[in-house]
């Protein structure tokens, strides 16, 4: 089964890697950028077949590691 | 002064932690490997050094943070042992609950490697009690991800109960933008948790402690850590 955790910063933080990030999207001349903010996407690869089973062991890994719960968020999703 | 210096893959600075710490308390440290489950029995103090751990891989500290020893240091740490972590090691504390907060990309993006002026904001702690509240330190710094950041009820109750104890600063001691090096909330730069005994700090006193580095102003830390155990004892 294949899974997807995207971790990303909470509304608030200051994100300064997407304000250059930004910065040089608008200085390539990309049109329409309003803002950016970025973040992390994890793929992963579970060994079971139980669904319930492999979102709370997801949800288990972002808690522990994968975010840090004082600035980010994060999503689960099994593909 | 028996200390412990936790020594993770990546880490650069244990070394100096140990020069410095020989040299102040004239006692060897111990060098803990990562996997350890145990501190050396009578451990008076646990350091946990700068550098890189795990190439500052997922977020600086992370994965440090989730090592074998760390549920010992946190065992420590609960039974009032002092733990002092600086630069890699603030940001192994923070995520490893053990002190509040984040330390996140300097504001300005850029690595900052140079001397910076610190104000010891009060002398009653184990880890300031070498200064007098209001002196001005000069201490190195050398980190890309050191700006301090917690929401608005931590920083407050932090600045409330007196545990920021180490503040960014120009050289005469005023604390304003441009000393922030790294844009951290409050300029802070060393805090310490609830109870007092576990400090994080981004600058290296270790790194200015002999007369050959062209300053001594961060031997005071360990003298006064040195001092203050020798009290308890």
């Amino acid at each position: 089964m294949k899974a997807r955790v995207t971790v990303t910063l909470k509304s608030g933080i200051l994100d300064p890697q997407g304000k250059a990030i930004e910065g040089a999207l608008k200085s390539l001349g990309v049109d329409g950028v309003a803002s950016v903010r970025q973040g992390k996407v994890f793929d992963i690869e579970l060994s079971g077949s139980d669904k319930a089973k492999a979102e709370a062991a997801l949800k288990d890994a972002a808690d522990k590691l994968l975010a840090n719960t004082v600035i980010e968020n994060y999503r689960v999703e099994l593909l | 002064m028996k200390s412990a210096v936790l020594v993770f893959p990546g880490i650069n600075r244990e070394r100096d932690m140990a020069r410095a710490l020989k040299l102040v308390s004239g006692q060897e440290a111990a060098m803990v490997w990562h996997a350890e489950t145990e501190l050396p029995k009578g451990t008076d103090l646990v350091v946990v050094p700068g550098g890189f751990s795990y190439g500052d891989y997922l977020r600086c500290g992370a994965i440090a943070a989730r090592a074998p020893v760390m549920d010992a240091v946190r065992k420590y740490a609960a039974g009032g042992g002092l733990v002092l972590g600086v630069c890699n090691g603030f940001q192994i504390l923070c995520e490893a609950g053990l002190l509040p907060g984040v330390l996140m990309r300097n504001a300005r993006l850029k690595f900052v490697c140079r001397d910076v002026h610190l104000r010891v904001e009060r002398s009653d702690s184990p880890f300031t009690r070498g200064y007098n509240a209001g002196q001005v330190i000069r201490v190195p710094v050398a980190h890309g991800e050191g700006n301090y950041e917690a929401d608005e009820e931590t920083v407050k109750r932090l600045e409330g109960e007196g545990r920021v104890l180490y503040r960014y600063c120009s050289a005469e001691g005023i604390v304003d933008e441009e000393s922030n090096i790294n844009g951290a909330a409050q300029s802070i730069a060393g805090i310490v948790n609830e109870r007092g005994n576990v400090l994080g700090m981004m600058p290296h006193p270790e790194n200015h402690v002999e007369d050959i580095m062209g300053c001594t102003d961060g031997r005071g830390l360990f003298a006064g850590l040195a001092a203050h155990l020798q009290k308890a004892a």
